[in-house]
């Protein structure tokens, strides 16, 4: 890992998205908006908002996050950048670091302002710190980012990749205790949830919600998911074709 | 001198279709080598195998004295691909600044890379909003940073109109004439008369390799495209 390699890398796609206000004003505020109308779907049963609402915050940097990722990778490989890279003394791992830490750094941004807009304004009470909150829901961005990373080399148009989020993200969405609590499923249902890496996400959010539970273990397993689907994006990078 | 690139028996294999057979070419250092030949015969397989971004069924290539798709090669191999392979939603400048860092020495500066390439006055400019002819000379510009002695550019003119066909032309005599190899595919055949020597290839094989006088001295036609006609009749 070349420190060099991989400012220059975060720096370009950070500034790949400086470039691009339009994505970045939807970055901020349609996770504001949809606080928003939440805040107004429970009016009338305000405890319910508090409740959605803090897990929500988990959600929005996951979905942005992997919507940003895949295609952003997807550009690479379709506008040949990535072939280009390749060829250059740039390190597969500095390629994959420089991704993650640039969206990490935008996520800490939208999670600060999204936590913030929530509490301040829409009256969300957390129980735990605001910064530990913000502290996973970047972890939650970061494991959108793995995953579309190591999707987008199974989708060859935008189209697709695009179709991997009802395919893969929706799933564990719905088995992550959003809905119901993990403990309420149907045992293989729970069975299932422990092997995905979003539940531990929104456990963790709502740990700090509530400020029960310590989250170091799910916070390690989630570094444990991280890993692991870090590398299998990094093995999908192919400096060769077949 | 030992040459730039030399590829011995090489075979390549993309899914059942076997795109290179048994080829064996040499190009020394120094020149500007053509590579022609229809659509489907090969050549980008070819430089791809040389840059190392293809995988090879068997043979060998040596790129600059180096196996080819080896560590070293990497800051010394300049290639562009048919498509321009640069980011359009950042500047000129940007793009080369970027590529250029990537890199553990640059034999320029970037704003030198794009005084080169005469898009000093775009430097500014995103990438997106170049005409066809500036983003294909900025596509040109991200095979210069580094340490490059060899550029492989693949269909570079293709698109363009005569004037800035030109243009390019005369920038990679002046590649060349700093030392710099260049391989450069088209399938237009009236440029092959400002390459200092020839590749032709037709279905995979090495249909003729010379000089373009020497090519018109074997066929006894003057024109490029009826060289190549005869030399595809006389196979």
């Amino acid at each position: 890992m070349n420190i060099n390699r991989l400012s220059a890398m975060t720096k370009r796609v950070l500034l790949q998205l400086w470039h691009d206000p339009r994505t970045l004003a939807l970055l901020f505020l349609s996770p504001a908006l949809l606080m928003t109308i939440l805040k107004y779907v429970y009016w009338s049963n305000p405890d319910l908002f508090q409740r959605v609402a803090g897990s929500m915050l988990g959600v929005f940097p996951m979905l942005v996050m992997f919507l940003i990722t895949s295609v952003a990778t997807l550009r690479e490989r379709s506008s040949g950048t990535l072939e280009r890279l390749m060829i250059s003394p740039l390190g597969k791992a500095e390629f994959i670091a420089g991704y993650a830490i640039a969206f990490g750094l935008t996520s800490l941004v939208q999670a600060t302002a999204v936590s913030s807009y929530a509490i301040w304004v829409l009256g969300l009470k957390i129980a735990g710190l605001q910064i530990t909150l913000i502290y996973v829901a970047i972890l939650d961005a970061l494991i959108g980012l793995a995953i579309g990373l190591a999707v987008s080399t199974f989708a060859n148009t935008e189209f697709q990749a695009i179709q991997f989020m009802p395919a893969i993200l929706l799933p564990q969405l719905l088995l992550s205790g959003l809905l119901i609590p993990r403990a309420a499923m149907p045992r293989i249902l729970l069975d299932l949830s422990n092997f995905l890496p979003l539940s531990y996400a929104m456990d963790a959010t709502r740990k700090v919600i509530s400020n029960q539970g310590s989250i170091l273990n799910d916070s390690l397993i989630i570094f444990l998911f991280l890993a692991l689907l870090l590398s299998a994006g990094s093995l999908t990078l192919k400096r060769q074709s077949k | 001198m030992s040459a730039a690139i030399r590829a011995i028996n090489l075979n390549v294999q993309r899914g059942k279709s076997h795109i290179l057979h048994d080829l064996t070419v040499e190009i020394p250092r120094g020149v500007i080598m053509g590579l022609l030949g229809p659509s489907g015969s090969g050549k980008t397989t070819l430089m791809r195998s040389i840059v190392g971004l293809q995988r090879i069924a068997s043979g060998e290539i040596q790129v600059l004295d180096l196996p080819a798709a080896t560590k070293p090669l990497r800051s010394k191999i300049g290639y562009s691909t048919q498509s321009a392979s640069v980011y359009s939603d950042l500047t000129c400048i940007q793009n080369i600044r970027y590529f250029a860092s990537l890199y553990p020495q640059n034999e320029k500066s970037p704003e030198q890379i794009l005084e080169d390439v005469d898009l000093s006055r775009n430097a500014d400019q995103m990438a997106d909003s170049l005409s066809g002819g500036e983003r294909a000379r900025l596509a040109l510009a991200t095979t210069l940073v580094g340490t490059p002695e060899l550029l492989i550019l693949d269909e570079p003119t293709v698109g363009l109109d005569p004037v800035l066909r030109v243009q390019l032309w005369a920038l990679f005599n002046k590649l060349a004439a700093q030392g710099k190899t260049l391989l450069v595919s088209s399938h237009v055949m009236d440029e092959a008369d400002t390459c200092h020597q020839l590749i032709l290839l037709r279905e995979g094989r090495v249909l003729a390799q010379g000089t373009p006088s020497e090519l018109r001295a074997r066929t006894g036609k003057s024109r490029m495209d009826e060289v190549f006609i005869s030399l595809i009749g006389a196979a």
